[in-house]
């Protein structure tokens, strides 16, 4: 780790039913990390990031984010923290320009922290500047159904971004698009990153996870079995039993 | 244009519309079908705050308006009540301030509907409003006071406060209620508050996620869509004459005030306002000319004919006509010159 944990999650649980998801989760994330969070279908990946994120919520264990305990906030109060997410299936705002999209996270976000108050000029520069920050400049007044796949995953990020987060979860950003976009969306996610964004990863893309993270942590059935060095944790044998099979 | 300017020349255009028609018109029946149409612009208006802009689709509308109708029951009887009790005397209450209390009654009745249901989405949602307009109805059955299940005759008074008859004060009232309506309806539109509105619409999940407070946001829509429900019943005691439980409770209200924003366009103020002018006009019409039994018959077909040919109303075939046009135009621009 390369600082102080911004996020410290402890024996986080989580049920649907009778179905453990979640069981005793430990996590801690520094601020400026680069984390790779992977294991298979079903191992309870976007589960942890809904518990994290206020989606759903945890039944046992604690979530603390900059030394404040969320794990009872509503989503909308964490994102207002400084913590962010993008969504495995792109949840754009379907009747909304791409402008107003942005438009959303800076107006009820960034305003709503104390002492912050953009105008309605600097809500549009900003607008703007993140569109094209990630490529999308020239569309800031078309709606989503105008865009491509990979415009679709760069909008669900420009959004997240303009939450102006801490942290930022990236859940499956890049599933479904070619090697080369792939390449186009780690590099608005290096930039995040050196931007002072720490960013959470989850992907099932291995040779993006592991050209991006700097850790790298295992979910399988719902518990986590491995976190360590990206290149050590791929040699761990309950991982590689865990992807391939006994 | 606006809010405030816009808001300005609508209610300039609202009181020449009530001079104009005061002077030139002088057929009763006038003011008895503009009142209607004018309810169901209010109507559509309040239905659409919820259900166009937030997605969430009410359909205890009907318990809303009636509780509107109720309250001036309650209070045109307060001044018999307070001298039979205690030998106090006061005036009658005017007209304005009852569609106030309805407004407000209303109003508190969507907060607490809202509060109750609102963590509901889709059907189960329409479903709790239905079920809560029957609640309301069974109470008003069961209430005494205000008629009960026998119903409540409410004598007009003799003098209308702007001269002329009652009904043509009732019609100014209606005239001023819709121009206030609609423009609540554009300034949400145009605010942060139906920015927020509009992305609950498209996904909840993202919108909360983008620091939307979801909930507080519905309980807005739910108690402004409710408290503007009630001040359009608020008058209709005085309209009918007659208010039983049965037709004050109509499931005819709520159709309508979703067919109308359905059939005019729910992403936009103009869309109710369309939709009730030209349904309610229809409705009218077909009342003195044919039935007034045909009136949900127009409606269910209108409503079912443009579910299928143009399921974003009229507002939508104009939108995709508009936008056409602007693609034709780019592509000759683009051309090159021969």
């Amino acid at each position: 780790m390369n600082g102080a944990p911004i996020l410290a999650v402890n024996g986080l649980g989580k049920r649907f039913g009778g179905f453990v998801a979640l069981e005793n989760i430990a996590l801690d994330v520094a601020t400026g990390e680069r984390l790779g969070l992977i294991g298979p279908n079903g191992s309870g990946k976007s589960t942890l990031v809904n518990c994290l994120c206020g989606t759903v919520h945890n039944e046992t264990g604690t979530v603390t984010f900059a030394g404040q305990r969320i794990d009872r906030l509503a989503a909308h109060r964490r994102t207002r923290l400084g913590l962010a997410r993008s969504f495995q299936l792109p949840k754009p705002f379907h009747t909304l320009s791409l402008i107003d999209n942005l438009r959303v996270p800076l107006l009820y976000a960034v305003n709503a922290r104390p002492g912050h108050h953009l105008a309605a000029a600097e809500v549009e520069a900003r607008c703007h500047a993140l569109l094209r920050e990630v490529g999308l400049g020239d569309k800031a007044r078309r709606l989503p159904r105008d865009l491509t796949q990979v415009e679709m995953r760069k909008l669900e990020l420009a959004r997240a971004v303009a939450t102006e987060p801490r942290l930022l979860f990236a859940d499956e950003a890049m599933a479904g698009l070619s090697p080369a976009e792939v390449e186009e969306i780690l590099a608005v996610l290096f930039r995040l990153n050196e931007g002072g964004i720490t960013i959470v990863l989850i992907e099932h893309i291995m040779r993006a996870v592991m050209s991006f993270s700097t850790r790298l942590a295992v979910l399988v059935a719902g518990q986590k079995i491995a976190d360590g060095r990206p290149e050590e944790v791929v040699r761990n044998p309950e991982v590689e039993r865990a992807y391939l099979g006994e | 244009m606006r809010t405030s300017t816009f808001s300005i020349v609508a209610f300039a255009i609202g009181l020449a519309v009530i001079v104009f028609t005061r002077v030139f018109f002088t057929n009763e029946y006038f003011y008895f079908a503009a009142y209607v149409v004018l309810q169901y612009v209010v109507l559509s208006t309040a239905w659409n705050i919820l259900g166009g802009y937030t997605g969430y689709i009410n359909f205890g509308i009907s318990a809303f308006f009636a509780l509107g109708a109720y309250s001036t029951v309650v209070l045109h009887k307060l001044p018999e009540l307070l001298h039979d009790t205690w030998n106090l005397t006061i005036p009658s209450i005017p007209m304005p301030v009852m569609i106030l209390v309805g407004g407000i009654i209303s109003g508190v009745i969507g907060l607490a509907t809202g509060y109750l249901t609102l963590r509901l989405r889709g059907v189960f949602f329409a479903i709790a409003t239905l079920a809560m307009a029957i609640v309301a109805q069974t109470l008003i059955v069961n209430w005494d006071y205000v008629g009960g299940s026998r119903g409540i005759y409410i004598i007009r008074p003799a003098m209308a406060p702007l001269g002329g008859g009652y009904i043509q004060y009732l019609y100014s009232l209606m005239v001023i209620l819709a121009v206030m309506s609609v423009c609540i309806a554009r300034w949400i539109e145009r605010s942060q508050l139906g920015l927020g509105f509009a992305a609950i619409r498209d996904d909840e999940q993202a919108a909360e996620a983008g620091g939307v407070p979801t909930l507080r946001l519905k309980l807005i829509a739910t108690t402004l869509s409710g408290a503007l429900m009630g001040m359009a019943g608020a008058p209709l005691p005085y309209y009918v004459t007659y208010l039983d439980p049965t037709s004050s409770f109509s499931l005819a209200y709520a159709v309508n005030a979703v067919a109308m924003p359905v059939i005019g366009g729910m992403t936009s103020w103009i869309g109710p306002v369309i939709g009730s002018i030209l349904l309610a006009t229809i409705q009218q019409l077909a009342t003195v000319t044919i039935s007034s039994a045909l009136n949900l018959l127009i409606v269910g077909l209108l409503l079912i004919a443009f579910v299928i040919i143009a399921p974003k109303g009229i507002l939508g075939v104009v939108e995709a006509q508009q936008r056409r046009r602007a693609t034709r135009l780019a592509n000759l621009a683009a051309r090159p010159a021969q």
